[in-house]
């Protein structure tokens, strides 16, 4: 997607560069949030950063301000590695039965699993 | 709460110190879409609804000893300029990012100082207050401090710009520590804390910060004071017509 940026008298092409797609060097970090003690930690988006510690607290700011989260992840996103090819990674589970737990009944008492 | 002039004496110190968080409240709101990323539009509103809620507490607190009926609101739309009893430092504009940060750091600097301090108020009411703010100003001073350090010592344009910022900011800061006569009997009461005790830690603080960011204090020596008894810059005046003029216009409307 693009569109046509218009160009103040005196700037050039290679100003607006470096200040709409540089992002002032700030990488892009995955925020996991922790809800509360005996979750587990979710993805719940993402924020740019110039480092770790500002990402927490941009994290902070962005997903926990009301009371969400007792504990935060940041990840860079760049450290990401997502799947590919969908076909042969997941597909071929459709329609084997026998590989889901549906024989017996899960106690209430168990939570969370 | 015994005497009547305790009383007026705690309800002056109330709404001092809700002025300070409502006119900074305001400022940094008038910031919100001016921020470098998103991300720090989201900080500082974030930061700014922090000050305007302790104004908010500071404010009904000092309305209900007052018993006049009036709510916090009153004392934030319906005050003029000379009325006003904030530090300097909270009116002063922010031309740059750098400002917004130094004028933020001196004061989270020095309110974690005071919450700390006022956390043991023998008034149960005052010390919840000083309490929570105190959670809110220690994540302030993280998110300021932080920023002093990264811009001081980041690039050479961050740092000219860093300095600028406390050096615009330092000669309000002695301010902050002015202590109204009219505070003597409250302390001695155990109602409020000895404000000026915190000086030595923020003394502290700052230096430890700036050697950090590889910035120095200002050379000039001079301190600006006045705020405490209403004699403002001439920057509070448009910030109050700006924040107050809907309420003027049509008293008592609400959303």
């Amino acid at each position: 997607m693009s569109y046509e940026v218009p160009i103040a008298p005196g700037e050039t092409v290679d100003d607006l560069k470096t200040e709409t797609t540089a992002n002032h060097g700030w990488q892009l970090w995955e925020v996991f949030v922790r809800p509360k003690r005996g979750l587990s930690y979710t993805h719940c988006g993402s924020v740019h950063a110039a480092d770790s510690e500002s990402a927490v607290q941009n994290a902070r700011d962005a997903y926990a301000r009301r009371g969400e989260a007792i504990s935060l992840w940041v990840v860079p996103s760049s450290a990401i590695h997502a799947s590919d090819d969908p076909e042969s990674l997941f597909e071929s589970f459709d329609d084997k039965p026998y590989r889901h737990p549906t024989f017996y009944e899960i106690p209430d008492e168990v939570g969370q699993l | 709460m015994t005497t009547t002039v305790e009383r007026t004496a705690l309800v002056d110190f109330l709404v001092r110190h809700g002025d300070d968080n409502v006119i900074l409240g305001q400022r940094l709101g008038e910031y919100i879409s001016y921020a470098p990323e998103l991300e720090e539009d989201l900080a500082v509103a974030n930061i700014a609804l922090d000050h305007l809620g302790v104004a908010m507490h500071l404010y009904d607190y000092a309305a209900e000893i007052e018993g006049s009926g009036r709510d916090s609101n009153w004392y934030a739309m319906f005050r003029n300029e000379r009325d006003f009893t904030n530090a300097l430092l909270a009116e002063q504009p922010q031309p740059d990012f750098a400002h917004l940060i130094a004028r933020g750091f001196f004061f989270d600097a020095y309110q974690t100082q005071l919450w700390a301090g006022l956390s043991s108020s023998r008034d149960e009411r005052l010390s919840g207050i000083a309490a929570r703010a105190l959670k809110e100003a220690t994540y302030h001073l993280r998110h300021s401090s932080s920023w002093v350090i990264r811009l001081g010592d980041g690039t050479e344009e961050s740092h000219v710009r860093m300095q600028r910022g406390i050096d615009a900011m330092w000669r309000f800061t002695e301010e902050l520590f002015d202590q109204p006569d009219t505070d003597a009997a409250l302390v001695v009461a155990g109602l409020i804390c000895d404000v000026t005790a915190g000086k030595g830690r923020f003394d502290a603080i700052v230096a430890s910060t700036l050697e950090e960011a590889t910035l120095v204090s200002p050379e000039d020596p001079y301190q600006a004071s006045g705020g405490r008894t209403g004699m403002h810059t001439e920057n509070l005046g448009p910030l109050l017509a700006e924040m107050q003029w809907m309420q003027r216009a049509h008293p008592g409307a609400s959303w």
